[in-house]
């Protein structure tokens, strides 16, 4: 994405044109942005703003929430008015305040886990790549067995090991969810790994970790990026189908998934406040597909 | 023949591995247990012979690749040994086997599995195809906005939106599929409507976009184009050169989203306060009653193996290329 609009394959042409007239070359990195986002078609726009929103939720929770996450400041169920915008919940603590919280833990945790899962995977991904010869073998076979079984089954076996807490639920899909990302990025990293360059700095003498971070990584990063989007809704999803099913994160923290299941009962009197969590889950995880879309086509455009 | 016949012996033999290989994992996941299990389990009033007797009806007293060959005997004749549940009860009490418990939940599951794996395979195969045959015409559009954003929804969200309009707004279906085993058949189906519901709506999205993408694949390749502009019937095409060649993604991409529905029924089942073997795993996941876990989740991963098994199976037995060999 912040490629240079000048890098078209007519080399000459572009050399002549940078002699001719220098100050039309060189955008900086945040005007290129600034554009390609102005550019971005709608749903990506869309998909944006819905982003940011629920980042500053989750950033200034404290400031923006009327009321604190846990303080008991009503009756049990109280219906929707103006000192509860969306009433209260099964304890008497208030809805919107407890929505607004939940972004912070419900987006944290999955933010994590997905960052986790993708410095384990990443990392070992390249390291397969480089090492090829038994390494790979090894790592490949061992991804072949984690992914044998469904994520979901897997997890809920290894919590009841441990036992449910959130520390435990992001440890475990880290790891999981990172056979995912060792797959993709050892796909990716195999076809830089053959280039000439990378053969040049290993002559060099350069050692492993340079060869990961400074000569393969920047290469593969655009497909990484695009992943990461992919996979934080599904770690989301994940965490907060494991919390709604009670064995993610745990009361009294404030979170989606486990409000839904916390409020069910309202929905048989026709209340749709229960659906809130379950709707800002949703809005969340179409916004980042649209982003991810667009991202996606925009890199595989530059590519060719 | 042979080609085919050697093929699909080798991928059985793989089936066969991944499955021991996952057994061995699910077997393993009891050796983790924190030494201090027993007590946890029984309580901090355990004496030490009901821990020692608790130790030894897990066998923690023999060595674990003894264990797990006794265990996996044990399973291949449908014994998985006592639920930790009824540990409590050592001392004389009737312990409930594991078998017990899932039997009759495993039987649930299935029924629920199989209405909407009935209902969703012809409806997103039909709408996958008409959306690859009309692609970029609102109908695709339509159809690929509204799959996007259901497959971008946690399950349990569409499950209460279901219930709240189908159930409590309108009361057309029932809101709980509370079953037992001798509600007769048809109240069953009317129980389950909306579970069923719902894991069509998830299934679906998924196995349309697969089946659009896999039919799209295949009618941009060149013999494809080459017969169209021959200027075959469209129908011709489609039966006599598609087909055959469409088998093998088709077949993928029905096994990768039953599999999918495996996850699925997890969810829609404690919503709808299901009987079946995903709220039992859940349930059990929660009181820690490690033998029913690794019961459920074996036959679990067992499903999900089987199914990704079959569809590579179908895709050899239908691949021209080893049917008809040069």
């Amino acid at each position: 994405m912040t490629n240079a609009p000048g890098t078209n394959p007519d080399q000459a042409n572009a050399a002549a044109i940078a002699e001719a007239a220098p100050p039309l070359q060189q955008r900086s990195r945040w005007q290129t942005a600034a554009r390609e986002l102005r550019r971005a078609p709608l749903s990506a726009q869309f998909g944006m703003i819905i982003v940011l929103f629920y980042i500053i939720l989750a950033v200034f929770a404290p400031l923006i929430a009327p009321y604190s996450e846990n303080e008991l400041v009503g009756v049990q169920y109280a219906p929707w008015s103006d000192e509860f915008v969306f009433g209260t919940d099964q304890l008497g603590r208030d809805m919107l305040s407890r929505l607004i919280f939940g972004a912070r833990n419900t987006i944290g945790i999955a933010f994590v886990t997905t960052l986790l899962a993708f410095l384990i995977g990443g990392s070992l991904g390249l390291l397969a790549s480089i090492l090829g010869g038994w390494a790979d073998q090894i790592l490949g076979r061992a991804v072949d067995v984690l992914m044998a079984i469904p994520l979901l089954i897997f997890a809920l076996v290894l919590l009841s090991i441990v036992g449910p807490s959130w520390i435990n639920l992001a440890l475990i899909i880290a790891v999981l969810d990172s056979t995912r990302v060792f797959r993709l990025s050892r796909a990716v990293a195999m076809n830089v790994v053959v280039m000439d360059f990378v053969e040049a700095a290993r002559l060099q003498g350069e050692g492993l970790s340079w060869i990961m971070a400074r000569e393969i990584l920047p290469n593969i990063l655009p497909p990484l990026v695009a992943e990461f989007g992919l996979r934080f809704c599904f770690v989301f999803l994940t965490v907060s189908a494991l919390s709604f099913l009670g064995l993610g994160i745990q009361p009294p923290a404030a979170d989606w998934g486990s409000m839904v299941r916390e409020n069910a009962t309202l929905i048989n009197y026709g209340d749709i406040t229960p659906l809130l969590p379950a709707a800002a889950i949703a809005l969340l995880t179409v916004a980042v597909n649209f982003v991810v879309d667009w991202f996606l086509h925009k890199t595989s455009g530059l590519k060719e | 023949m042979n080609a085919v016949f050697r093929t699909i012996l080798q991928r059985l033999g793989f089936g066969v591995l991944t499955l021991f290989v996952v057994s061995i994992i699910i077997f393993t996941t009891i050796e983790l247990l924190p030494g201090d299990f027993a007590k946890s389990i029984l309580g901090q009033s355990a004496t030490p012979e009901t821990v020692a007797a608790f130790q030894r009806q897990i066998g923690l007293d023999k060595p674990a690749p003894v264990r797990y060959f006794d265990w996996i005997v044990g399973v291949l004749q449908g014994d998985f040994g006592f639920s930790f549940a009824s540990a409590g009860a050592l001392g004389g009490g009737q312990a409930r086997t594991v078998l017990s418990l899932v039997a009759p939940r495993l039987a649930n599951t299935l029924f629920l599995a199989s209405m909407a794996a009935i209902i969703a395979v012809p409806l997103a195969l039909a709408l996958g195809m008409l959306a690859a045959l009309y692609r970029n015409s609102l109908f695709d559009r339509i159809v690929n906005l509204t799959t996007l954003t259901s497959i971008s929804v946690p399950e349990f969200f569409v499950a209460y939106i279901l219930m709240l309009f189908l159930a409590v707004k309108f009361p057309i279906f029932y809101s709980l599929a509370n079953v037992s085993l001798d509600t007769p058949f048809f109240e069953r189906l009317a129980r389950c409507a909306l579970p069923a519901m719902t894991l069509v709506l998830v299934i679906v999205a998924h196995m349309m976009r697969m089946t659009r993408a896999a039919i799209i694949n295949l009618l941009a390749s060149s013999y494809i184009e080459m017969s169209r502009l021959k200027g075959l019937s469209p129908w011709r095409i489609i039966y006599y050169h598609a087909l055959p060649n469409a088998w093998a993604p088709i077949a993928n991409v029905i096994a990768l989203n039953l599999a999918y529905l495996i996850v699925g029924v997890v969810v829609v089942e404690v919503v709808f306060v299901y009987p079946g073997i995903g709220q039992l795993m859940v349930d059990s996941v929660s009181s820690r009653d490690i033998p029913v876990v690794q019961a459920c989740a074996l036959i679990f991963a067992v499903a999900y193996v089987l199914l990704n098994l079959l569809a590579d199976v179908v895709s050899i037995v239908t691949n021209p290329r080893l049917l008809h060999p040069r």
